[in-house]
């Protein structure tokens, strides 16, 4: 039966999330400048240093450099890989929209999903790309959160998330919508079981992803300096006619807000997700 | 000739259009408002309370939009704030408690957008809402009656069965913002709402609501007493099904699934 296939683990492609090394927009130029300290470094020395600057900035980085970066060695195994858009309302440009961002970039959807290793822990594990189309929420990664969220309640694994996003994808229309709600279910049937999921916001995390399951962990973490929040900075700005306060909708922002559980930089993730998911484990080690 | 989708949006988006609130005092008896959130504040785009429908009790939620500028003012021009999605889930969950059905009118042009919206966090309101409604134990129906502004529509939409007035309008975005953010070219909305295919028949071809309601008689008091009898009887045939839940996962669960399959 086809439809099993997606229960299991596909490790062609990505095995060990090591297959697509860092590979960077910028690539061929030697060094990458710091928009928050100004200072230019060599691109090398960024990557080496979990994508950021010595200043603490995070620069983004796509599904397959944060797969490789968080996961323990060979232990990603790629699921829903077969799992494409389609263009439902037939909108103008999309399918050519859909068919260049694929080309140039490789990915094939805004969301990675598989299972992993996490400092020893295994765990589901999701990881959003802003490099194709910001990220964007349509049928496609609607169906591939929700079926992980299937697919780990029914192993009763938990769940580790990475989000960044633009939002719902309006050129999927009410399907996108849908897909919110969606998510939110299958989120809310493996919290039902009584399983874990933490959620990591990482720049930025908008619309309606932030109104369904990047918002809906057990625990929310957020990389520093990302941008969180529902509509966009700037029509807020235009319509309510007020400058905005100077971190608003920032990382920083949440937290004190009370809406992030903690800021957690990079360099010290990995640690902590893994400490959290034994800290949850279902056998106690005495 | 039929109407195009944005004199559509045109029809959900005017004044003169019945508001939550005439839908509560045309089709209930004894309605009372309960106000708050408990944590916050009372928003005043959403009214909910208690009420009858013929001779059940029943939990109705509406957010009002107001007809006199006065009143669109008050009303924050039907934009919920959090509190008011707060508000609403607090309500359903009383519902539940209690075994009252929920009845949700639906009628925004989005989730409110400001510094205090955002610093209150909208997000999770309406991401909290979209959770707990999956598994709220208690028949809901939501109604659209007037604009079904993205998620900050869905936010009272989780729900058994969704029906539209036949001019209502449901989209991800706004034809305008559509428009402007593709096009740059925000007076290209009629373009974007055409191929957003955000009316009520196209939503009802995807799939994505029950029932369109037709706005033949919708001066006259025949057409709450359609709504009224179609409610009563959809509740109770709600109100004797054994896989409600289960039943309503499904409903989402299915929207776009066949799409994506390779």
């Amino acid at each position: 039966m086809a439809f099993m296939n997606f229960l299991k683990p596909n490790n062609k492609l990505e095995k060990g999330g090591r297959a697509a090394a860092p590979v960077q927009q910028d690539e061929g130029e030697p060094e990458k400048v710091c928009p928050n300290c100004h200072k230019s470094y060599p691109v090398s020395r960024i990557l080496s240093n979990n994508n950021t600057c010595p200043c603490g900035y995070h620069f983004r980085m796509n599904a397959r450099q944060r797969i490789h970066f968080i996961c323990d060695e060979d232990s990603f195994a790629e699921l829903f890989d077969d799992i494409k858009s389609a263009d439902p309302l037939k909108f103008p440009g999309y399918k050519k929209k859909l068919a260049t961002v694929s080309a140039s970039y490789g990915g094939k959807e805004a969301v990675m999903c598989g299972t992993a290793r996490i400092d020893g822990s295994e765990c589901c594990i999701f990881v959003m790309d802003s490099y194709f189309m910001m990220g964007s929420m349509g049928t496609a990664v609607g169906e591939k959160i929700t079926l992980l969220f299937e697919y780990a309640k029914d192993r009763r694994l938990p769940v580790v998330g990475f989000t960044v996003s633009g939002g719902a994808r309006m050129q999927e229309g009410l399907y996108s919508l849908m897909q919110m709600a969606k998510t939110s279910g299958a989120v809310k049937r493996h919290s039902d079981a009584g399983l874990l999921y933490i959620t990591i916001l990482t720049d930025p995390t908008t619309g309606g992803v932030t109104a369904s399951f990047a918002m809906e962990g057990d625990i929310i973490l957020a990389e520093p300096g990302a941008t969180v929040g529902f509509a966009g900075a700037r029509v807020i700005e235009q319509t309510t006619g007020k400058s905005l306060p100077k971190d608003f909708q920032k990382s920083e922002f949440i937290l004190k807000h009370g809406f992030a559980d903690d800021i957690v930089p990079r360099s010290k993730q990995k640690q902590m997700i893994g400490n959290l998911l034994k800290m949850h484990s279902e056998v106690s080690i005495i | 000739m039929s109407m195009t989708a944005y004199e559509r949006v045109k029809i959900a988006r005017s004044e003169k259009r019945p508001t939550g609130l005439d839908y509560i005092n045309n089709i209930f008896k004894t309605f009372y408002e309960f106000h708050g959130d408990r944590f916050y504040a009372d928003d005043t785009a959403i009214v909910g309370g208690i009420a009858y429908l013929e001779k059940m009790p029943v939990t109705v939620i509406a957010i009002e939009k107001g007809h006199s500028a006065k009143e669109r003012a008050f009303r924050s021009f039907g934009m919920p704030n959090p509190e008011g999605y707060r508000k609403a889930l607090r309500l359903m969950k009383q519902a539940e408690k209690f075994h009252r059905p929920v009845i949700c009118f639906v009628d925004t042009s989005g989730a409110f957008c400001g510094i205090g919206a955002e610093e209150r966090g909208q997000g999770e309101a309406i991401a909290r809402n979209l959770m707990e409604m999956m598994t709220l134990n208690t028949p809901v129906i939501s109604i659209f009656v007037g604009e079904g502004g993205s998620g900050g529509a869905l936010a009272l939409a989780v729900s058994d069965r969704v029906w539209m007035l036949e001019n209502a309008v449901y989209s991800v975005i706004s034809p305008e913002g559509c428009a402007s953010i593709l096009w740059k070219d925000a007076s290209k909305a009629d373009v974007a709402a055409r191929n957003l295919k955000m009316t009520a028949e196209d939503a009802k071809n995807f799939g994505i609501i029950e029932e369109i309601i037709s706005e033949d008689q919708i001066d006259k008091p025949i057409f709450y007493e359609n709504i009224k009898k179609k409610l009563n009887d959809e509740i109770l045939l709600l109100m004797k099904e054994n896989d409600l839940l289960e039943k309503r996962y499904e409903r989402f669960r299915a929207i776009g699934r066949p799409l994506v399959q390779g």
